[in-house]
């Protein structure tokens, strides 16, 4: 047990130390010259040579990715282009607000996705499954931005129940950090539970062509009951496997969201350095999300070892 | 899998009645057509029809301007309306049509090329340890989101419709590598493909005259879904201003100029929205259809 | 006796097609009754509709009456039939790999069945209890047992957690659904016996479903026989197995013995199905007095001394090997011999001055099974086995499953690279020599798989798959050679052009030895080809291999678990046991003599027809 999740932290590791290498490479290889365009044209090639060595920009590829590591390491993840100043504390600050929007988008998704799972899948080949089923179906083609557009029309800009966009962080005022977290939770996990509900209903529908399912029927239990005590633990085994694939698409759904409730986490971020091609913001923008992609696969793998006895053993 | 018929204009939802059931003996009774594959397919050709049609027809001129007539609900004149600048609506969407379908189509062959034969040579190194270098380095792809990267291409190179088309094409390539990688693991394990190596056949043959048959119905499913993903992402990204830039019409930036105007006129972010949800809806059924059709598990078509 | 089953014209429709057609069953109270069938005979379905499993898309008619109830079982619904499933009918199921939750401990799964049907004394005496029931399964420690998870156990200590489960409310009525068809002979002996014994202990009457007519021999009061969903017999199993009445009973106990006609061929199922010709007639007569013989040593009138001499074993197992037209003079027999003690290497089945078409000498293959973290484990698959095989000879290889018989195989058609050691075919080395330069080997020897489903490409013609080891060879003359063998297989040429579904399995297997013989080889390697097959076509596909060795003069290597087809099929025979051979020499001496604890073990072990009051 001890050793597997050794080995999926050494695996982690690896996998993200390769990653920051495609990133660094990513952003750094690619032409232009920062600090031309930074100074503009009418810079004299002089400002330009000492910008560029302010900015590191003269060193070889393998000490500036080095360096790079080293900011990676100490939490300030490089200087800023355009304000000159660590990027790090902002990015965190992203960070925070990025991940509370998709962890209440996955407890709004595991909501929808539990019930209309389990009554797809136990209603199957009836009316009432088959329309459920369709509206799974229907719900995974929109994409969550839309929803949330449609959220705003409908809540906002119709109702006027909830801000049609904004943050309140949650230490200034819980009752608006809710208020504004509503929608935008909702239009993530709208999508992303439509889609969960389809892997459960398919997990369970799989589940119950297995021979122990029969057998708990065998020992005399209906056909619910064994779905109950047995079917739903084990259709959960696929389905958590594919929840690291699941958070890592929130997470980019989340940075696209943030963008319709102007919401200032990491894609709001994102989009601005973009926008600035302020590159060493994009670094570390960049880096920070795959990160939080690879941990979150590392806890569903972790989870995934939990759940399962037959992977307890290292081996 | 689904035995959903759904969207506008279809006949309501009948179950594909334990269709798994493979009867003792017989071999499975592959239905030619089940609901989800005609309605995907009718949603689909539509959608593609209405692409080409654009080619050289649209009612106005999607890109011109009219200041005097911004804003409009539904008319003779603008069957949806006019937008922000008075642009028409309804030639704006058909107009729309193309990028998504050319995204989609280059992005999803770029996941083929470089994810089939990745996915293939991971299983047939599986032995030799190569194959686990292969999928780590998969994995390491795998955490960059196709949605991160188009953004980040966008930054460097600037956005348009060639970076989100490659960026989306390498992005969705490990799941082709998964799907591919596990496909072959099942042709490899049975019997036939030992009965190659027996009968002195190489490698490069097995894969294709083995592996590559058996896998396709699995890849033409991951293709559609993949399809599907591409369009959704494609729409985000003009949403965000990272796709095709301005004027080329797209789905995805007609809900960007919407959203300033969704307490005049909220009418205009449901045009590009429906057709959003049919495009992705009509490729989702489809590939759901020839999921039951082609039945990837490879047992049935045993 | 009183009745505890009476099922009246019970009939299972899949929509429009009908596949129980009208089945009457009477299960007195403790009585055990073997229900016997083909593949598609309905025999499982029959157990389903019992218990009230059928799948969603099947409905059962008819009536099942159980004593005691007042309501027919077959229209209880789901929640009236629960109540009576593990309590006063249990079932258990043929595969033990599958049939217990991967999930939680087995323990607990046993403790389930108790308090489902209100266990009293709560959930810790329940716990303790399903203890006492791992233990009287006999399963050792079963305190450790019960916090095992099902992959920690064996095929057969699965097994016995399942007989646990369905006896722990010690039910009036216990259905087995080929619950041992999937262990290994040892294996499945002792879980009969425990079956036996809990059964007889408990009252309890038993349904016992198989194709295995051995054990039913051994274990059944009375049989019924089931074809293509219909009761075409039914009676004493004395009666029945002594004198058959119908057409089909009497073949498939033919098959199952591997009874053999005047000229030394396997008797099969069309042979006796028809029942005009003469040759068929002496087919017969020969068979039912071999299964008087056993027959009557199942009812437990031990024969002693008659039964060898009068069952068809014997006699004919020599006109196999001896007599059988146009065959080339048999090679001479190799000594009997049986593992040294001392690990000195000894080579199995020599004949000094022999030049030997296929030499294995000190094979030796480890498997390595790498930690990431930690110390890698060595499995070793095969250990130092040294023996030879001369051309013209049919050389069996026995064993249970993990014996090493089939990476044995593997490393002589050079499909598994050795650890060490050395494969001599024809004279040239296997062993150490890169797949690409192997190409003599695949002309010179070819292999038959178990699986025919498995061993041909779905999506490949026929006339594809059986050329596959042509190479270098024109387009017509491709179609011409396809054609060819599969005229010797059987095969009519519009074959060519379908796709291996459109076959049976036993043509399937046809397809796969035509595949084999294309490239006209000298060494046919058989891997369990037969193991997959119904009684009624393994005999046919017996009879073709045996054709064609004599045709093309092959020397076969044939592995296979079960012993009478190995012994039918081969003049010498080597068994294996835990990666090495112990012991070898020819069949019939092997088998009436065995040298080592092992085979003896082994042969007592098989439920055959011939074994059944051994």
């Amino acid at each position: 047990m001890l050793l597997t999740v050794l080995r999926r932290l050494g695996v982690f590791a690896l996998t993200a130390l390769v990653a920051s290498v495609v990133v660094f490479v990513l952003l750094a290889v690619l032409p232009g010259d920062p600090a031309r365009a930074q100074l503009g044209l009418d810079a004299t090639p002089d400002q330009v040579a000492a910008l560029r060595h302010q900015l590191g920009l003269d060193r070889s590829l393998p000490a500036q990715y080095v360096h790079w590591l080293g900011q990676l390491a100490t939490g300030s993840l490089g200087i800023s282009y355009s304000t000159r100043a660590p990027v790090g504390p902002e990015v965190l600050n992203a960070m925070q607000v990025s991940l509370l929007l998709v962890l209440a988008g996955m407890v709004v998704a595991a909501l929808i996705a539990l019930p209309t799972g389990l009554l797809a899948a136990v209603r199957q080949g009836r009316a009432d499954g088959a329309a459920l089923s369709a509206a799974t179906q229907v719900g995974i083609s929109v994409p969550s931005f839309l929803a949330g557009l449609l959220l705003v029309t409908v809540f906002a800009v119709r109702l006027h129940w909830l801000p049609s966009g904004g943050w309140v962080a949650p230490v200034d005022g819980v009752g608006g950090f809710l208020r504004h977290l509503v929608l935008p939770a909702l239009a993530l996990g709208l999508v992303r539970g439509a889609i969960l509900s389809r892997y459960l209903r398919s997990a369970l529908l799989d589940v119950q062509r297995e021979d122990f399912m029969r057998t708990a029927r065998a020992k005399g239990m209906t056909r619910w009951q064994a779905l109950r005590r047995h079917g739903l633990r084990n259709a959960l085994v696929p389905v958590v496997t594919v929840t690291g694939v699941e958070l890592a698409g929130l997470l980019v759904g989340a940075v696209v969201i943030e963008t319709v409730f102007v919401i200032p986490g990491l894609g709001s971020l994102l989009l601005r350095s973009v926008a600035n091609r302020d590159l060493v913001e994009v670094q570390a923008v960049v880096m920070v999300v795959v990160l939080l992609v690879l941990a979150l696969n590392l806890l569903v793998d972790l989870v995934y070892v939990l759940v399962d006895p037959r992977l307890r053993r290292a081996r | 899998m689904s035995a959903t018929t759904s969207g506008p204009g279809t006949t309501s939802g009948r179950g594909t009645t334990s269709g798994r059931g493979t009867t003792s003996g017989g071999r499975p009774t592959t239905r030619r057509w089940n609901a989800p594959l005609l309605v995907g397919a009718v949603m689909v050709a539509a959608v593609v029809l209405i692409g080409l049609v654009s080619l050289v027809w649209t009612p106005h001129d999607p890109l011109v301007t009219d200041p005097l007539h911004r804003l409009q609900g539904p008319s003779p004149a603008h069957w949806l309306g006019t937008d922000g600048l008075g642009r028409d609506a309804a030639s704006m969407l058909i107009a729309g049509t193309r990028v998504p379908l050319l995204v989609g189509l280059v992005a999803v062959l770029i996941s083929l090329v470089l994810g089939v034969p990745f996915g293939i040579a991971a299983a047939m190194t599986r032995q030799g340890g190569a194959g686990l270098w292969l999928m780590r380095w998969n994995d390491v792809v795998q955490a960059f989101p196709a949605l991160l990267l188009a953004m980040v291409l966008a930054a460097v190179r600037g956005p348009s419709t060639w970076t989100a088309m490659v960026a989306l094409g390498i992005g969705a390539a490990p799941g082709f590598v998964r799907v591919t990688r596990a496909g072959t693991l099942q042709v490899l394990s049975r019997e036939y493909a030992l009965a190659a190596r027996a009968a002195g056949r190489g490698p490069l043959y097995t894969a294709v005259r083995h592996v590559l048959p058996n896998v396709r119905s699995m890849l033409i499913v991951q293709a559609s879904v993949g399809f599907a993903l591409a369009v959704l992402a494609e729409a985000a990204l003009s949403y965000l201003g990272l796709g095709t830039p301005p004027p080329t019409p797209s789905w995805g930036r007609m809900l960007q100029d919407a959203q300033a105007f969704l307490y005049v006129q909220p009418l205009l972010i449901v045009w590009p929205g429906v057709a959003i949800a049919w495009t992705v809806l009509g490729f989702n059924l489809l590939g759901d259809g020839l999921r039951d059709r082609l039945d990837p598990r490879l047992e049935a078509a045993a | 006796m009183s009745t505890l089953l009476q099922v009246s014209g019970l009939r299972v429709q899949s929509g429009p097609r009908e596949l129980l057609h009208g089945i009457d069953l009477r299960v007195e109270r403790g009585e055990r009754v073997g229900l016997i069938g083909e593949s598609g005979s309905g025999k499982t379905l029959t157990l389903l509709a019992l218990m009230g499993l059928l799948p969603e898309a099947l409905r059962a008619t008819g009536a099942a009456r159980l004593d005691g109830e007042d309501r027919d079982l077959l229209t209880l619904g789901d929640r009236a039939s629960a109540r009576l499933r593990g309590r006063r009918v249990s079932m258990v199921f043929q595969e033990p790999m599958t049939a217990l939750d991967p999930l939680l401990p087995v323990g607990r799964q046993v403790a389930e069945i108790l308090t489902l049907h209100g266990f009293a004394g709560g959930a810790r005496a329940a716990r303790g209890r399903s203890v006492e029931l791992l233990d009287g399964v006999g399963l050792p420690d079963p305190g450790a047992a019960a916090r095992a998870y099902p992959h920690e156990l064996s095929g057969g200590q699965r097994q016995r957690v399942m007989l646990a489960m369905a006896m722990a409310n010690t039910p009036d009525l216990l259905l087995a659904d080929e619950p041992t068809t999937a262990l290994d002979v040892t294996v499945q002996r002792r879980v009969l016996d425990l079956m036996r014994e809990q059964v007889a202990r408990s009252g309890t009457s038993l349904v016992f479903v198989t194709h295995d007519l051995g054990i039913v021999a051994d274990l059944c009061d009375r049989v019924v026989i089931l074809r293509d969903g219909a009761v075409v017999e039914e009676g004493p199993l004395d009666r029945v197995f002594s004198a058959p009445q119908h057409p089909y009973t009497r073949s498939l106990l033919a098959v199952s013995a591997l009874a053999t006609d005047a000229r030394g061929r396997l008797v099969t199922v069309v042979d006796l199905g028809s029942g005009t010709t003469g040759a068929v007639s002496t087919g017969a007569v020969s068979t039912g007095a071999g299964m008087t013989g056993a027959a009557t040593a199942a009812a437990g009138t031990q024969a002693t001394g008659a039964v060898p001499a009068t069952t068809p074993a014997d006699g004919s197992a020599d006109a196999v090997v001896v007599t059988a037209p146009g065959r080339p003079a048999a090679p001479q027999p190799g000594p009997h011999e049986v593992l040294p003690d001392q690990a000195a290497p000894h080579v199995f089945n020599h004949l000094p001055g022999d030049a030997p078409l296929l030499a294995v000498a000190e094979l030796r293959r480890t498997y390595v099974r790498p930690h990431r973290i930690g110390r890698a484990t060595h499995v070793q698959a095969v250990r130092d086995v040294s023996f030879e095989v001369r051309e013209g000879q049919r050389f069996g290889v026995v064993g249970e499953s993990g014996s090493g018989k089939s990476t044995l195989l593997r490393l002589v058609t050079g499909l598994d690279q050795a650890t060490a050691g050395s494969v001599r075919i024809g004279g040239r080395e296997v062993v150490g020599t890169p797949e690409r330069a192997l190409g003599w080997l695949r002309r010179t020897a070819q292999i038959v798989f178990q699986d025919p489903m498995g061993s041909l490409d779905p999506r490949m013609r026929i006339a594809e798959v059986v050329t596959e080891p042509l190479r270098g060879v024109g387009a017509d003359e491709r179609r011409a050679r396809a054609a060819e063998v599969l005229d010797a297989v059987g095969l009519p040429a519009t074959a060519l052009d379908r796709y291996p579904h459109q076959f049976s399995g036993g043509q399937r297997q046809r397809i796969a030895i035509a595949r084999a013989v294309v490239t006209r080889p000298q060494l046919l390697v058989a891997d369990e080809a037969v193991s997959s097959l119904d009684v009624s076509v393994r005999a046919q596909v017996l009879n073709l291999l045996s054709d064609l060795a004599d045709e093309y003069g092959l020397t076969l290597l044939f592995v296979s678990h079960d012993l009478a087809v190995v012994r039918r099929t081969c003049d010498t025979v080597a068994v294996m046991n835990e990666g090495r051979i112990v012991e070898c020499g020819p069949t019939d001496q092997v088998y009436e003599h065995p040298l080592h604890p092992y085979t003896a073990e082994l042969v007592a072990a098989a439920p055959r027809l011939r074994a059944a009051g051994a």
